[in-house]
């Protein structure tokens, strides 16, 4: 019969989808090795290997692989993923393609924070040292997240009206920032500076264990969320008729964003484009059917944050570039291509 | 209220209430109960709260009153419960996802959360573009289709869950005359195999020809519901619509409208 036909390419479609994700994955691992030998000290591959997997290296081997670049390595691929997931849940429930942390604020919100501690000083009691720009960065971003949900629902919150108060709030943050970038002293504004063009360097393995529970608190919610998400492409009317409730589904999709991205973005920075380019480079690879989109996103965004990391060593040589730099200089070609390519299509 | 549950069968509509902010739809509407196997269309002029009583019905608007499906107070079931027992096909199209149609219609089934024992997800699904005679679109881009097409798959979405209330909204707004017959006539197949369907329609001649009874709302209350025959009347024309016509009937016993022109609004005091 004729119409197993579509059935059969359906499933094939999808175990080639199936692939395409666990390539992906593998190629972000990968990338982590690859970040894990370059470095200013130069350590040929083999003995990486060897210092990773307990063999006999120098103790300065060592301490090089385990306690600055593997955090380091695992930090970058952490974040990749967290703001390529918070971009692509976001960019569904707001239904808006240019949505992401970046956009709507949340980045600007957390230099502001940053900000406040590193200019004003202003930070919470009972903090352990080292910890205040963090947590003040991580306060405001989810300050202005939860800002932006409680707008919505004060306003009756469609997705445009989510959008516009995250620009606004966006422009509001960064006006405050300019002013206390204005008031700050040479050194503070140097130090805020860099912090705004995000850094891997502060890493600690702490920081890794939180970012990485955090994760494996939100993706499986995420996951579970799959098709509701996908129904929700299809139009609001559309999913509510299919028994979605709209307003629940992106309720938590916006508290698993605002917990992903305040914690990414307070531990290393503004890191822009990712989780722009992210989820539509997972779109155009394995369509919108979420159960395969999000880990796309996931793998994606953890690939281009960890080949970051490592062109940030190699662009200079000799010089570490910020990453959130090398995120927006490889970014926004990426995503020039692809408004032209999405153009051409049509 | 605590008495025996209403065991009857079909759709209850009583003392229906709906307004969007201070602005009163539809206040205190009741229709006789809408028995499984017929076809019950409403009809009425623009902003006469046709399309908020169908999203009412099928949970998408708040309203006050009752609403009961085979006895069932339908504002008691969650979203997905609700999705179970109803079919909705919201006015506005599915948007221009990157999804192909097997892929939308399997998610229109899964998003409910439903987990079906006699068949697979897809195979309901292809089983339902079949039944639509659009089973060739099943891996067609959901962005490459048009309106009308869309609006069939529109359809597949709202049936594929097997629904007992099939609620429709203008379903024939996007389609040509052949299509317009082939969806109206699958709609009366799906009633008689027991489902209540109600559809909004604003086509007089095409409500008339495929409907058992129609409901013609007007000033936020139902201003006349019975057969085509009793209810599309040159003085319901004139009353409702504002238009001088003729209803007549062609050879085949069918109703036809014959528009004269329109009556100018009486002078404002």
């Amino acid at each position: 019969m004729s119409d197993t036909a579509p059935l059969h390419d359906y499933h094939r479609q999808n175990r080639r989808r199936l692939w395409l994700v666990l390539a992906m994955i593998v190629m972000a691992l990968l990338a982590v090795v690859v970040d894990l030998t370059t470095g200013p000290s130069g350590l040929p591959l083999s003995e990486t290997i060897r210092a990773l997997t307990g063999g006999e290296v120098a103790r300065g081997t060592s301490v090089i692989i385990w306690q600055v670049r593997l955090p380091i390595a695992i930090m970058a691929l952490l974040v990749g993923a967290a703001l390529a997931l918070a971009g692509a849940e976001m960019q569904t429930v707001l239904e808006n393609p240019l949505a992401e942390p970046f956009t709507l604020g949340v980045s600007a919100a957390a230099a502001l924070g940053a900000g406040v501690a590193i200019v004003l000083g202003l930070t919470l009691p009972f903090l352990p040292p080292g910890w205040s720009i963090t947590a003040n960065a991580f306060l405001f971003s989810l300050g202005a997240l939860g800002l932006l949900q409680l707008m919505g629902r004060l306003r009756g919150g469609g997705p445009e009206v989510l959008i516009l108060f995250g620009i606004a709030l966006n422009f509001t943050a960064a006006a405050f920032l300019s002013l206390l970038q204005f008031i700050a002293s040479a050194e503070d504004l140097q130090q805020l500076v860099i912090w705004t063009m995000g850094s891997l360097q502060a890493v600690t393995w702490t920081s890794v264990t939180i970012l990485a529970l955090i994760l494996l608190l939100t993706v499986p919610f995420a996951l579970a969320a799959s098709w509701r998400l996908t129904a929700l492409r299809l139009g609001e009317e559309q999913a509510r008729g299919f028994g979605v409730d709209v307003t629940a589904l992106r309720r938590w999709a916006l508290l698993r964003v605002s917990l992903l991205a305040a914690t990414a973005v307070s531990m290393v920075g503004v890191i822009g484009f990712i989780g722009l380019a992210g989820p539509h480079i997972a779109r155009m690879l394995v369509g919108e059917d979420h159960r395969f989109m999000l880990p796309a996103s996931i793998a994606t965004g953890a690939l281009l944050m960890s080949a970051a990391s490592t062109l940030s060593k190699l662009l200079i040589p000799g010089t570490l570039l910020p990453i959130g730099l090398v995120t927006s200089l490889i970014g926004l070609p990426i995503f020039f291509w692809l408004i032209l390519r999405g153009r051409s299509a049509r | 209220m605590s008495g025996p549950m209403n065991a009857t069968a079909g759709l209850q509509i009583s003392d229906v209430s709906i307004s969007y902010g201070r602005r009163p739809v539809l206040q205190g509407l009741s229709l006789p109960p809408l028995i499984p196997g017929e076809v019950v269309t409403l009809a009425g002029p623009n902003a006469a709260g046709k399309s908020t009583l169908l999203r009412a019905i099928a949970g998408l608007a708040r309203f006050s009153g009752t609403v009961t499906l085979d006895g069932q107070n339908l504002a008691q079931l969650s979203p997905p419960a609700r999705a179970r027992i109803i079919g909705f096909m919201p006015q506005t199209l599915p948007a221009g996802a990157s999804l192909n149609v097997l892929e939308t219609v399997i998610t229109a089934l899964r998003a409910s959360g439903e987990r079906n024992v006699t068949a697979p997800p897809e195979t309901r699904a292809m089983a339902v573009l079949t039944r639509l005679g659009i089973s060739h679109l099943a891996l067609a881009g959901l962005d490459q289709l048009s309106g009308g097409q869309r609006q069939m798959v529109s359809l597949a979405q709202s049936i594929v869950r097997d629904p007992r209330l099939l609620l429709l909204d203008e379903p024939t707004s996007a389609l040509d005359l052949a299509r317009q017959v082939r969806l109206l006539s699958e709609v009366r197949r799906i009633a008689a195999e027991g489902r209540v369907v109600v559809t909004v329609l604003h086509d007089l001649a095409l409500a008339a020809r495929w409907s058992d009874r129609i409901a013609i709302l007007h000033k936020g209350g139902l201003y006349a519901f019975g057969p085509p025959a009793e209810v599309v009347t040159p003085t319901m024309l004139a009353e409702v619509y504002r238009v001088e016509a003729r209803v007549e009937r062609c050879s085949r016993g069918h109703l036809m409208v014959q528009i004269d022109g329109e009556i100018p609004d009486p002078p404002k005091g």
